[in-house]
């Protein structure tokens, strides 16, 4: 399987001790390469680079800002809430799937180029923003809803604290897209499900207040759902939420299985 | 001047290799996927043995000769054994060629192409093993000489 082995990250470059006095932020300078593509001009991609002067408090994020606001307002990303919620800004950054927004440009090797590209596997637009559409098909197919069977409880729907664990790490998903663009079988073949619909199914099979589990197993029981996952562990690593993906992926199985044998 | 109606925003958006177009709810890939596991565990354990039997016990590796493998199938125990081991070994590694296919063809004609030659090979050799098994004779006569080897009963 083609797992993209990435080099480790070496731990950061900038120390920010405790001489540091309050207002004074060390700077350092950065080469920033984004991956350019416009298809009003030209069908090929490029790189351009910038050279920048930003601060040990900076993002990724804060650098495209820089290029966009001060260099070339032409360069185009996504970004809403840039505080890490949204999940509008996850791109390949040093061929890592990860959000602009979370990523400290101290915590990168300053000493190289950054290089940052648009998520793999789905149809670029222009420059570091993808057509979310087929993500966002898989994910309404699963239905991402409560639905329940019977009479409708006056009061609140009741569950207890351990019947809410049960798929606590599933609710974290912000649909970002760092996983599903992270599967090597995503990125071949774009009629998988992929990690991300499998989570947000996972947290409605195994809510206790969902009555429609049996549905979500079947619809991901289809040839292009969970059992394409060959388990390489890359939407794990990709979660900027640190949803451990594979092992929810692994529960859903289980729960087809149990129920089919 | 009338506003522009568009009726169907989405439609068209998203290229074809996105959609799901056989929706197959057949439990075949459910099956495909527990059969490796258990096959893979019993294949440890049928290896294994396999190997130690033929290259390590008695007289090791180089007691293996056409004689070895006559004694160990004129026994219906080692029969049953490889027949076994043959027919887990190719299904497996078939299935498992099967999925590396669909992984990395592009095309559905490569695909079909590949699947094709892969499964003709399957049904060949699980079919020609099933037989030389069976069928296997270690005393055989050809053109009327009689090979006779020492543990074949007199003519």
């Amino acid at each position: 399987m083609s797992t993209e082995t990435v080099e480790k990250e070496p731990a950061s470059k900038i120390d920010l001790g405790p001489e540091v006095a309050g207002g004074e932020i060390p700077t350092f300078d950065i080469t920033l390469k984004v991956r350019r593509y416009n298809p009003e001009v030209s069908d090929e991609a490029h790189w351009d680079e910038w050279q920048l002067t930003m601060y040990g408090t900076d993002r990724v994020l804060d650098a495209l800002h820089k290029v966009k606001w001060e260099h070339d307002g032409s360069v185009s990303f996504r970004r809403s809430c840039a505080h890490g919620v949204c999940g509008s800004d996850a791109m390949r950054i040093n061929g890592r799937n990860r959000l602009a927004c979370k990523t400290l440009l101290k915590d990168l090797d300053t000493s190289k180029p950054i290089l940052v590209e648009p998520i793999k596997g789905l149809p670029v637009e222009k420059d570091l923003i993808v057509d979310m559409e087929p993500f966002f098909q898989s994910y309404r197919e699963i239905m991402p809803f409560l639905i329940t069977k019977g009479h409708e409880p006056t009061k609140e729907r009741l569950q207890s604290a351990e019947e809410r664990d049960r798929y606590d790490d599933t609710t974290k998903c912000i649909l970002c897209a760092a996983c599903t663009s992270s599967c090597p079988v995503f990125w071949t073949d774009g009629q998988y499900f992929g990690p991300a619909a499998i989570v947000n199914a996972h947290r409605f099979i195994f809510d206790s207040r969902d009555d429609a589990g049996d549905m979500r197993l079947e619809i991901l029981n289809d040839k292009e759902g969970v059992w394409r996952c060959r388990t390489t562990f890359n939407c794990s690593e990709a979660c900027p939420r640190g949803i451990q993906v594979t092992k929810a992926i692994s529960e859903v199985k289980q729960a087809i299985l149990t129920r089919k044998v | 001047m009338a506003t522009p109606t568009i009726d169907s925003p989405r439609s068209g958006r998203v290229s074809p290799g996105y959609s799901r177009t056989s929706s197959s709810r057949g439990n075949f890939e459910m099956i495909a996927w527990l059969f490796m596991r258990l096959s893979g565990a019993i294949l440890v354990v049928l290896i294994f043995v396999h190997l130690y039997i033929n290259l390590v016990a008695g007289d090791g590796i180089t007691g293996i000769d056409f004689g070895f493998v006559a004694g160990k199938w004129a026994d219906p125990f080692w029969q049953v054994w490889d027949l076994t081991l043959l027919w887990l070994s190719m299904l497996h590694g078939t299935n498992g060629i099967r999925v590396i296919i669909n992984d990395y063809a592009d095309k559905n004609s490569t695909r079909m192409w590949l699947k094709g030659v892969l499964y003709t090979a399957t049904v060949v050799i699980v079919v020609l093993g099933t037989l030389v098994i069976f069928t296997f004779d270690p005393c055989p006569v050809i053109d009327g000489v009689a090979h006779v080897a020492d543990y074949c009963p007199a003519p």
